[in-house]
């Protein structure tokens, strides 16, 4: 299913998402070519959640145009992203291999995913049912998905919660490994997760 | 094709699973089916007679019991996101998933009801006729519970609304079902012609009720 093409550059104009009767934003653009990262940050209810679920296509936006440049046309936008968002996606009765297995096969066709797992420290409990998980753990087994399947964009919604330090460190090398690869992110957060140079987009305040 | 497989072999696995509750469904079609007797009381006559039609009954409440949890367990731990951003159709993902909801909730009650028709005083005759018209009208009622459970599934306590949903829509399985049995086992219709209504009414459920489905929840994006 991976296509040989490489996106260079996510581009939004004027983005506008109304939500509940709320504008949660408006005429918003931004621009984020390969190898670059976007830090989406801003209050509490300032809408970076929905930004990232919008770019993702899981919400749907009032005005504005995303575009992927010299993406797959074959694919949407969303086809070609990874959404890391504040739910693992995870079934506690599957084990730990069968939920990275169902996710690599499901979003891919299918890969190797023991390499994937021991990158985020969970090789040794594979064989573990999901449920016996710590919520960092959890967290670890999702973030395994974004390297046991390749696209282009990452849109990582709070990345760093429930991590500890060492695991920080983990997702800051995968986040430069992607970059480096001419990858793109979009990243909501409150605070540095490890991305030296990155651009920052502040979305408003709370209404 | 491998990813449509790949959830259909999850959705199978975690409702074998301990607390996917795959054996919920008989359990409840058991109790509903034993308690008519003892509400009817001990005629055998008229157990045989209606026979069909509490078979066809408990059948019909004991699908809608898992509905519920068909779409709403992706929808509440995330996964449905990222069935949404998938290159695989929405549409094909909902019918494995039906499909595979089916076999572990459908088809036990299909093979439950023969030893249920012990209970009501069928002969083996009527007792085939009713788990043949369940086999082929137990899809339909998962098909378009289907649609249901989309529509309900960022409700909190989508439950009971899935059975009001759903129940009305059910009743031309339901006409259809108990009239094929009855015609097998007294006639005047042969059991032919409502039959094959009731396997028409399958048929279109299962090419509707996923679209439909995949419509509602694209819809109920917000």
């Amino acid at each position: 299913m991976s296509s040989n093409r490489r996106p260079t550059r996510l581009v939004a104009s004027e983005l506008a998402c109304v939500r509940g009767g709320r504008a949660v934003f408006s005429a918003l653009s931004f621009a984020v070519g390969t190898g670059e990262a976007l830090l989406v940050s801003g209050p509490n209810g300032a809408g970076k959640s929905s930004l990232l679920r919008a770019v993702a296509g899981l919400v749907r936006l009032t005005g504005g145009k995303l575009a992927l440049e010299d993406g797959d046309a074959e694919l949407t936008l969303g086809e070609q992203a990874h959404y890391l968002g504040h739910q693992d996606a995870l079934k506690p009765s599957l084990t730990v291999a069968e939920n990275l297995e169902f996710w690599t096969r499901y979003l891919d066709g299918g890969g190797a995913i023991a390499p994937a797992l021991d990158v985020v420290g969970l090789g040794g409990i594979a064989h573990l049912p999901a449920a016996y998980l710590s919520a960092g753990q959890r967290r670890r087994l999702s973030i395994a998905r974004l390297i046991a399947v390749a696209r282009p964009l990452w849109l990582l919604d709070e990345p760093t919660s429930a991590l500890d330090s060492a695991a920080q460190t983990m997702l800051a090398t995968l986040m430069r490994d992607h970059l480096a690869g001419g990858g793109m992110i979009l990243a909501a957060t409150h605070g540095p997760i490890g991305l030296d140079g990155a651009k920052e987009l502040r979305l408003g305040s709370a209404r | 094709m491998t990813a449509l497989a790949a959830l259909f072999v999850r959705d199978l696995k975690l409702s074998v699973r301990l607390g996917g509750g795959a054996l919920m469904g008989v359990l409840f079609f058991l109790i509903v089916v034993t308690l008519m007797p003892f509400a009817i009381g001990p005629d055998l006559a008229l157990l045989a007679r209606i026979g069909p039609a509490i078979l066809w009954l408990g059948a019909l409440l004991a699908s809608l019991l898992a509905l519920d949890r068909l779409i709403a367990s992706d929808y509440e731990d995330g996964s449905l996101d990222l069935i949404l951003m998938a290159p695989a159709p929405l549409e094909l993902a909902l019918a494995a998933k039906a499909i595979a909801h089916w076999l572990t909730t459908g088809l036990p009650l299909v093979i439950a009801a023969p030893l249920l028709g012990f209970l009501l005083n069928l002969d083996p005759a009527a007792t085939g006729a009713v788990a043949l018209t369940l086999l082929a009208g137990t899809p339909a009622l998962t098909f378009i519970g289907l649609i249901g459970a989309a529509l309900t599934v960022a409700l909190r306590r989508g439950g009971l609304l899935i059975a009001v949903l759903v129940l009305p829509l059910t009743v031309p399985v339901l006409i259809f079902g108990v009239a094929a049995s009855n015609a097998a086992i007294v006639g005047p219709l042969p059991f032919g012609t409502p039959f094959t209504i009731l396997c028409a009414l399958a048929l279109m459920s299962a090419v509707v009720g996923p679209f439909a489905a995949a419509a509602a929840l694209r819809h109920g994006l917000e």
